[in-house]
């Protein structure tokens, strides 16, 4: 069953300006992996290319920052919502 | 050129003031084309810091109002509590995450707030004017 993953104003642009979409996957980086073969354009946007979460964005299923749950192997069901953020700091 | 809200400007300030003595942060949304901002939303620190700041999951609550209100995230705001408004070199690296924002910093160092809005871009800092709307 596909998650819902929802994009930032700033990733809109490489999913045809949507806010939102589906993809399937039973771990965080199975969906991302979906989302990038509908999507290429978000190819190292959300991880790099040495498999890591890109650090400047942060990542939600749904309230729950995934750097806390387990990461990129974090498992779903097909329930949650994913988020991607911005990773917005600074001083 | 960033045009904000009376409304909008009244509440960052208003936040960069609840927030001493940490640094606050919140989000502006508004017209991406007109540089017009809004609606302001203040966002907690997840960095809980007098020199740092971190915006988390309100990114996320703010996005979701902005979309429903037909408008989206256009800047960053964060205070200084004790220095200039001008970003800091954490800022600027930190600033590639998005390139698009406009990035209004408060400075609550003098008795009263100055705020100045800049452009970052690949490592460049612009500043650009920042004008309050109506009352």
């Amino acid at each position: 069953m596909p998650v819902e993953v929802r994009l930032p104003t700033i990733l809109r642009q490489h999913a045809g300006g949507q806010a939102s979409v589906r993809a399937n996957g039973e771990t965080l980086q199975e969906v991302f992996d979906d989302l990038v073969r509908q999507f290429p354009g978000l190819a190292g946007q959300v991880v790099t290319e040495e498999g890591a979460l890109h650090k400047f964005v942060n990542v939600y299923v749904n309230d729950d920052d995934v750097r806390y749950l387990d990461k990129l192997n974090t498992k779903l069901t097909g329930d949650e919502v994913v988020s991607i953020l911005p990773a917005v700091a600074g001083g | 050129m960033l045009r904000l809200s009376a409304d909008a400007y009244k509440r960052m300030i208003g936040h960069c003031y609840d927030g001493l003595p940490l640094e606050a942060c919140g989000l502006l949304a508004g017209h991406a084309d007109s540089g017009k901002a809004e609606v302001f939303y203040p966002c907690r620190n997840e960095a809980a810091s007098a020199k740092l700041y971190r915006i988390g999951i309100d990114w996320m609550k703010a996005e979701r109002d902005a979309d429903e209100r037909g408008i989206e995230i256009i800047g960053i705001v964060h205070s200084h509590t004790h220095t200039d408004p001008y970003p800091s070199p954490t800022d600027i690296e930190n600033a590639q995450a998005a390139p698009t924002m406009h990035y209004v910093i408060v400075s609550l160092r003098d008795t009263a707030p100055m705020a100045r809005s800049f452009r970052i871009t690949d490592g460049t800092v612009t500043e650009e004017f920042l004008t309050v709307e109506g009352r």
